[in-house]
């Protein structure tokens, strides 16, 4: 087991009263108001948590995946949608800042690791999601530049975000023929749509990012080479696998701290409900689960520290965790009972939360198509 | 311009206290924090340190041991870290404590010095003011507002009617009070820092101060009993229901109370 450090360990420390004093007591206001947390994103850049994971030269701490995963994960427990924030703008920044040519490196990666820019990536289109390939937006050479064309779907900070990490087909070549683009929020010739109204995550606003002929600079071809696009999402995809495997195990410790501390306080019959094996055990499979999903992903971001590869590991990771997650918030609404049901207790919340992670970053079922196919392959 | 900010280990305020067989707060019997009050005083260290280009050092009197709380100290961002650290220094009383840190204040140069008011644990609030005394220099004690314009220090000293303005010619001492700003939290590139920053550790003799001023034999102030502090009664709720009533009620609360 790897050890942490003591300035990991005071690392996560920092975090842990940060989240608590700061940001668990405002999540249910930014939720409610359906307000993109921007403050509490502030918060986390002045304390150099939104660039972890990066090099020194880009303006990183270089922590490992594994330390980095640990500060997604406590983040989630406080306030989910910032955790899956800061995940998804750690995915942004790391498909730049690993493929981008060291001209752009420079240009485009330190204001996303300082945090004074919120990073977004869009790959999916309202035709194309789990056939991520399937892609039509278009980005036709235009001189020096490019002319892009179509609509990006299901944009995690869409509309708040100062920096998107776009895929855009630049010849018919299937996936060979999408190529990446650092796009900045004020392109020209880029509008985004009212955000979606969806079953959780109010706060982490996801919206159609539609280009109409926009102009972009070549210089904004991610990597100055056409056709690594896909290559560049698929890439990045599984390290953002292991944040929402991270961010989905900070949602179930969170509905299993609120299930313990009111199956203690709750009384019937004349004891708490923990004293009833029913809910004791129901606690139990918890915690279990819990603790099973933060034991896989941590593993598999060791992996990736060591330099392996994590395509199927990130996969199993991000399925556990989530499918965990699942499990784990509606057991939580159980332990509550009928106050489970209200908005008067967060767990509700964190049982819709826990589905959107069933869902992002690939579907589970998708996890389980990479999982089975890497079993198979010859 | 060059400030020092000594600070405390103090037992962690939300942990229970144990209270030894020497009548003094056992130390190792709970987690021990950077005293609470120390964020203050270390907040406003950093912010003249952000406008004037202060240099901060961090004083710690304390066993070996409380090391990690000058780090903790250091990861704000503070430049540097002074330590006395000697046996014959347990169990020190105000006065005690006030003539180490007089003489490791000494040993450095520095234009002003910042401390929290008062330490979570004995809350006496006297070190500040003693420790002015012993140097001869002007005593600005709980500051809810501080300015440093060239070499002249400026606070409100916070009492129960309001606050006087109060000048003094640096070098001077200065303690604050909690209302005076919004602590931040230290960055994790402090944290990585602190653990580099210049360190000095150093004893009683090293600093010419005598075993018989210090140390729980020394101390001018005894310990004879102490007891828990009773627990606190239930508040008085007054409910409005919209009759008047409630006005009423909460008057003759007032007044009973010897509010009005």
């Amino acid at each position: 087991m790897h050890r942490l450090s003591e300035p990991e360990l005071a690392l996560i420390e920092m975090v842990r009263e940060v989240a608590a004093e700061r940001i668990a007591p405002a999540a249910d206001r930014y939720e409610r108001e359906h307000t993109f947390p921007r403050e509490l994103f502030d918060l986390l850049a002045g304390l150099d948590l939104t660039g972890l994971p990066f090099a020194g030269e880009v303006g990183g701490s270089g922590v490992s995946q594994r330390t980095y995963l640990m500060v997604v994960e406590e983040v989630t427990r406080a306030f989910a949608a910032l955790g899956m924030g800061l995940s998804v703008h750690t995915l942004a920044t790391w498909g730049i800042d690993t493929y981008a040519t060291p001209a752009q490196r420079e240009r485009f990666v330190p204001d996303l690791v300082a945090g004074s820019m919120l990073g977004a990536y869009s790959l999916s289109e309202t035709g194309s999601g789990s056939d991520a390939a399937a892609l039509t937006t278009r980005a036709v050479r235009d001189g020096d530049g490019y002319r892009l064309t179509g609509t990006k779907a299901w944009v995690t900070h869409g509309g708040v975000a100062d920096r998107y990490l776009v895929m855009a087909r630049t010849s018919d070549d299937g996936a060979r023929g999408i190529s990446a683009f650092v796009i900045d929020a004020d392109q020209p010739g880029m509008t985004v749509a009212p955000p979606e109204s969806k079953i959780a995550m109010w706060a982490s606003p996801t919206a159609q990012i539609v280009f109409d002929d926009a102009p972009v600079d070549a210089d904004r071809l991610l990597g100055g080479e056409e056709g690594r696009g896909f290559g560049t999402a698929m890439a990045s995809l599984e390290g953002g696998r292991l944040g929402i495997a991270a961010c989905a195990v900070g949602l179930a410790q969170a509905a299993l701290d609120e299930a313990v501390r009111y199956a203690r306080q709750r009384e019937q019959f004349g004891r708490p409900i923990a004293d009833f094996q029913g809910v004791g055990f129901l606690l139990a499979d918890m915690a279990a689960r819990t603790e099973a999903a933060r034991a896989l992903y941590r593993s598999a971001a060791e992996q990736r520290d060591q330099g392996l590869d994590i395509g199927r590991v990130a996969a199993m990771a991000k399925v556990v965790a989530t499918d965990a997650a699942m499990q784990t918030t509606t057991d939580a609404v159980q332990v509550f009972g009928g106050v489970g049901l209200t908005t008067d207790v967060p767990v509700e919340r964190y049982l819709r939360e826990a589905k959107i992670l069933q869902i992002v970053e690939g579907t589970n079922q998708i996890q389980r198509l990479v999982i089975s196919r890497s079993l198979t392959a010859s | 311009m060059k400030i020092i900010v000594p600070v405390k280990r103090t037992p962690d305020t939300a942990a229970e206290k144990v209270i030894g067989d020497d009548r003094t707060v056992d130390r190792d019997a709970g987690e021990s924090v950077l005293c609470p009050v120390n964020e203050f005083s270390i907040e406003e260290a950093v912010r003249l340190k952000e406008s004037q280009d202060a240099e901060v050092t961090v004083l710690l009197v304390g066993p070996e041991s409380a090391q990690s709380t000058v780090r903790k100290a250091l990861s704000y961002g503070l430049d540097g870290g002074l330590q006395v650290t000697d046996d014959a220094i347990a169990g020190s009383d105000a006065l005690g404590t006030a003539r180490v840190i007089a003489k490791a204040l000494e040993s450095r140069e520095w234009d002003l010095v910042i401390f929290g008011n008062q330490s979570t644990d004995a809350r006496t609030c006297l070190v500040p003011a003693a420790v002015a005394e012993l140097l001869g220099v002007p005593s600005l004690t709980y500051a809810r507002h501080l300015e440093v314009e060239g070499d002249t220090v400026t606070v409100h000293r916070e009492h129960e009617e309001g606050w006087d303005v109060v000048e003094a010619q640096l070098p001077a001492i200065v303690s604050v009070v909690e209302a005076i700003n919004e602590p931040r939290y230290p960055s994790f590139k402090g944290i990585m820092a602190a653990k580099s920053k210049p360190l000095d550790v150093v004893s009683l003799a090293d600093l010419g101060v005598s075993a018989d001023e210090v140390g729980a034999g020394n101390a001018a102030a005894t310990m004879y009993e102490f007891e828990p502090r009773p627990p606190k009664e239930a508040g008085t709720v007054v409910e409005d229901d919209g009759s008047g009533a409630a006005a009423a009620q909460l008057a003759d609360w007032m007044v009973d109370k010897k509010f009005a």
